[in-house]
């Protein structure tokens, strides 16, 4: 008996040891590849070894699909860079929702968490890179040409990294209206039925861009950043005058004729973005306000490796002209200028900066200032000359 | 508390009770005649409210960016992209919504008409609360409170849609029930051997027909209109797909999507509603009127 | 089998076997069933009612009621009930009243117009209509009255073509006229479709026993049809109050926060572009309109009570 149970316990214990060994070669075979490297944790490429580029590149291509979320095909030209981002690494990208909105973004990564839709990476309004950052649902990473980044444009952990922006633009169509305005003040000039007839791409309560409107309206009036009470007396002005619609302005109220002259980033109205034939669009003299959006790793993203090669894409060379080509000034444009790497005719290209202007930039802390003046006095203001 | 309907469905009734209507609440010659002027302004003043703005529309897709004529909007929709996946994604809500409203709300109308009337106040008051309720509030309540693998699936819509649809839903199986002489009914079907199964299948469904038709036909029509909670819930339903589809797109497609959006839930309802009709007026020939 | 009985039939019974012994528990398991029967029955019901509109509702008080890094507060009901949320009260307030008032009045008519004609078709169509308007909304109506009536829409340029110039008159779809306006366009349907079943309750032959006592129209309504109309027409009314108040994609296309309403603030907070991390005000908003609804309700059925003894 005793004999038996000797054998029975030495038998299990050879078992249990020999599939121990090959479950360790085994793995220990595979931690020669790419498939032992987490790649949630991965903040930054090495030149060599399992987290290199080309490791990243295999990992990405076994993943086999990138999720991203709120990117429109005429927005930054991310139509063109998701085509070829997916052609050149043979990666199916599952673009979600393209019209929505910073909020819907970081709400997708909260509430599609676990699914296998669940956005990798953000592209959002930098307010909200921070409010995720300190909600922790963001991973740091710093991109291999994480230098070439002004270091205002990125947060020193590497959890959001501005990606491209534009200034707040006029956008004009000729062949309707005779005198396009180059200024806010111009804007003031034309009133009543055959004048100008002023819309904002939404509410500044709920859209970035029309905020940056009626902060650079602000700065075009004797306010500043800091004090956008002027920009909403502008407005009120406007509205006065009967210049300014209330409407959704898009292309079709462009092309209907009902809003002739659109506030808008530049980079959106440019290159088709308002499709109206003689749509020329001009950056206003007296204020150059600009804005950047961020980039964003999703901590919790089902395809991190996917998601860390998309981001070294975008920041390639390659990445930053194709959004040259959209109109907009990706982060690295500066860097990319000084060394002869930014695409000549491209630049060119962008809606001229009047000479001797400074741009101005808002902070997060301002922007969200500037939310709660307009939020409180929008519509007593504005709404109530109307 | 709120009772929403008389007797009848939409349909049914008044159609089959308008020849007396017209005769006899009108009355007299010269008031028939005075009627018919006012009934016509009314209509008239209706017709142009309604449908000016639909041929705005319509006249404004039908245009390419130049301002010429040109049906490229219409030609460009089929294609684009997303389109039939919002529309896959909005049918199969809306089957599931049907089915679950139905299953949910028959069995417990019935039996409230016909056991518990005590109770109909209570279902009363709880399917008017969807409307007391907005659907705004509902949504962020959800998007707050729901766990992680409800909001992973779009059924959760389709729950929800119930929600939204159960006044209207049990107004009409209401009307529909009050209508007929339930009790007669179930109690001469038990008493012929049926249980109570074959008894809703086979006696009392065929004859709230009209009343489960109008129900359906409005939780169709709501599945395919509603924008504000697909749209927080980030799920692209047609609603949803063509205001997305808008903003990318160029004017006159943007109004083509959504032109084509409610006509052709209209087209989809009348077809409904045809359909049932031509096999209803079948079936009372072989039965002859009950 | 009463409780009596099972008590007589106690150490009897038991001398029976086995079998009477689940007798009785059946029994007993079968009286409970039959007592808690109304609760089964309707258990689905108020399980499916309490999971889609209870849990909503308790969370949206919760958040409320809860500041944004945890932890019970005022801070947000206090911000809420002042400034431009409490304008958004009012405004969303008196839009609800108005778009159920006149649009209610209206559909009344309307729907008696169509019920009255002749055609089987017309009244197809509109009933299918109506079903589809009822539902519609959004930028994409706001687009199509844009066309029709903005500065260079169709029907201003027929009407500048006969002489009629609207801004003159002061016409612009983008106050609250013009809102209440648009509104009508999914409200009228909406009161059509609710008033249409109740006006086919409306029995001939209560007209002809009117007439063979001599009354008039005018006696005819005020004593027979309107009376029996009332409750539909009341509960129409709270139903496009409610749809008017609540409304939320047509508001924000057509007003762009221009005016203060409560659903586009909520929208704003939850998900909008802009202020970032205060979804809890948006919450407080919420629980806001969930009050308010609750006080138009206790109004409606006390109204309800009223009329009924007015009109008698």
């Amino acid at each position: 008996m005793a004999l038996k149970k000797i054998r029975t316990v030495l038998l299990a214990g050879a078992t249990v040891a020999s599939l121990t060994a090959i479950g360790v070669t085994a793995g220990t075979g595979a931690a020669s590849g790419s498939a032992m490297v987490n790649w949630a944790k991965v903040t930054h490429l090495t030149a060599s070894g399992p987290t290199s580029m080309t490791a990243l590149v295999k990992a990405a291509k076994a993943e086999g699909k990138l999720n991203v979320v709120a990117l429109p095909n005429n927005w930054a030209n991310y139509g063109n860079i998701i085509k070829d981002f997916s052609q050149k690494y043979g990666i199916t990208v599952n673009s979600e929702n393209p019209e929505g909105s910073s909020a819907e973004e970081i709400q997708a990564i909260t509430s599609d968490k676990g699914r296998a839709s669940d956005p990798d990476v953000i592209d959002v309004g930098t307010s909200y890179a921070v409010t995720a950052q300190s909600e922790h649902l963001l991973a740091p990473y710093k991109v291999q040409t994480w230098n070439e980044i002004p270091s205002g444009l990125k947060q020193a952990d590497g959890y959001w990294f501005d990606d491209y922006g534009g200034y707040v633009a006029i956008g004009c169509d000729t062949k309707t209206v005779t005198t396009c305005p180059t200024s806010f003040k111009d804007m003031l000039n034309e009133t009543g039925a055959e004048g100008y007839k002023i819309g904002l791409n939404n509410s500044p309560l709920t859209s970035n861009s029309a905020l940056a409107a009626v902060e650079a309206a602000a700065i075009a009036n004797g306010g500043s950043l800091s004090n956008v009470a002027p920009g909403v007396s502008f407005f009120a002005t406007l509205n006065k005058n009967g210049a300014f619609v209330n409407t959704i302005a898009d292309s079709a109220t462009a092309l209907a004729g009902t809003t002739n002259i659109i506030l808008w980033w530049d980079y959106l109205q440019a290159n088709g973005g308002i499709d109206v034939p003689g749509w020329t669009v001009t950056i206003p003299t007296d204020a150059l306000l600009g804005e950047y959006y961020s980039q964003g790793i999703n901590a919790d993203a089902p395809d991190p490796a996917a998601a860390r090669l998309w981001e070294e894409y975008l920041y390639s060379v390659t990445g930053q002209n194709l959004w040259l080509a959209g109109g907009a000034r990706p982060a690295e444009l500066a860097y990319m200028q000084a060394h002869g790497t930014a695409n000549a005719g491209l630049v060119a290209k962008l809606p001229p900066i009047p000479a001797g202007e400074v741009p101005q930039f808002p902070t997060t802390a301002e922007i969200t200032a500037a939310a709660s003046t307009v939020e409180s006095t929008w519509a007593a203001d504005v709404g109530a000359s109307s | 508390m709120a009772t929403l309907s008389g007797a009848g469905s939409v349909f049914e009734v008044a159609e089959a009770e308008n020849e007396e209507v017209l005769a006899y609440s009108i009355g007299k010659p010269k008031r028939r005649r005075r009627i018919r002027w006012w009934r016509f302004v009314v209509l008239l003043l209706a017709g142009a409210y309604f449908l000016i703005p639909i041929y705005a529309g319509i006249k404004f897709s039908l245009q390419n960016v130049e301002g010429h004529f040109s049906f490229q909007a219409y030609r460009a929709l089929p294609s684009a992209p997303g389109f039939t996946g919002a529309l896959t994604l909005s049918f199969q809500l809306a089957v599931a919504t049907m089915i679950v409203s139905t299953l949910l709300m028959v069995p417990t109308s019935i039996y409230v008409h016909i056991r518990l009337p005590r109770l109909r106040r209570v279902l009363d008051v709880v399917t008017v609360m969807p409307i007391v309720i907005p659907p705004i509030v509902l949504i962020v309540g959800v998007l707050g409170a729901f766990p992680e693998w409800a909001k992973a699936s779009p059924y959760l819509l389709s729950f929800m849609y119930v929600i939204l649809a159960m006044p209207f839903v049990y107004r009409s199986l209401d009307a529909g029930l009050s209508a007929i002489d339930l009790k007669t009914l179930t109690e001469a079907s038990r008493s012929l051997g049926g249980n109570w199964i074959k008894t809703m299948w086979r006696v009392i469904l065929p004859n709230i027909r009209p009343a489960l038709l109008s129900a359906t036909v409005l939780t169709l029509a709501l599945v395919f209109g509603e924008y504000t909670m697909a749209s927080l819930d980030l799920w692209t339903t047609i609603p949803v797909w063509i205001v997305q589809f808008s903003i990318s797109a160029d004017g006159p497609v943007q109004v083509a999507a959504s032109m084509l959006g409610l006509v052709g839930t209209w087209i989809l309802l009348i077809a409904v509603v045809s359909l049932d009709r031509s096999q209803s007026r079948r079936s009372h020939r072989k039965l002859g009127t009950l | 089998m009463s409780s009596s009985e099972v008590a007589h039939s106690g150490p009897g019974a038991s001398a029976l076997g086995p079998e009477s012994a689940t007798l009785k528990n059946n029994s007993r398991i079968r009286r409970f069933l039959r007592r808690g029967e109304p609760a089964f029955a309707i258990a689905p019901f108020l399980i499916y009612a309490f999971l889609g509109l209870g849990i909503p509702s308790l969370a949206v008080v919760y958040y409320a009621f809860h500041a944004q890094t945890g932890g019970w507060t005022l801070y947000n009901i206090r911000l809420v009930t002042h400034g431009v949320f409490l304008t958004g009260f009012e405004n969303s307030i008196k839009l609800g009243l108005i778009s159920s008032i006149v649009p209610g009045i209206l559909g009344v008519f309307l729907a008696y117009a169509i019920q009255t004609s002749h055609s089987n078709v017309l009244r197809r169509l509109t009933s299918t209509a109506s079903g589809v308007l009822a539902n519609f909304g959004g930028i994409n109506l706001t687009f199509m009255f844009i066309a029709t009536l903005g500065s260079t829409g169709i029907l201003t340029y027929w009407l500048h073509d006969v002489g009629i110039n609207l801004a003159s008159f002061g016409f612009n779809l983008f106050t609250f006229s013009g809102v209440l306006f648009v509104y009508m366009y999914f409200q009228l349907p909406l009161m059509v479709l609710v008033i249409t079943p109740a006006l086919g309750g409306l029995r001939p032959s209560w007209r002809e026993a009117a007439e063979n006592m001599g009354a008039s129209s005018w006696r005819y309504w005020r004593y027979v049809g309107i009376p029996v109309l009332m409750p539909s027409i009341l509960g129409g009314m709270l139903l496009l109050f409610g749809s008017a108040f609540a409304a939320y994609a047509t508001a924000e296309s057509l007003t762009l926060g221009l005016i203060a309403l409560s659903p586009i603030q909520i929208g704003n907070f939850l998900n909008g572009n802009v202020i970032a991390g205060e979804t809890h005000v948006g919450y407080a908003i919420a629980f806001g309109m969930l009050i308010i609804l609750a006080v138009t309700m206790v109004l409606y059925s006390l109204v309800r009570k009223r009329a009924s003894k007015w009109l008698r």
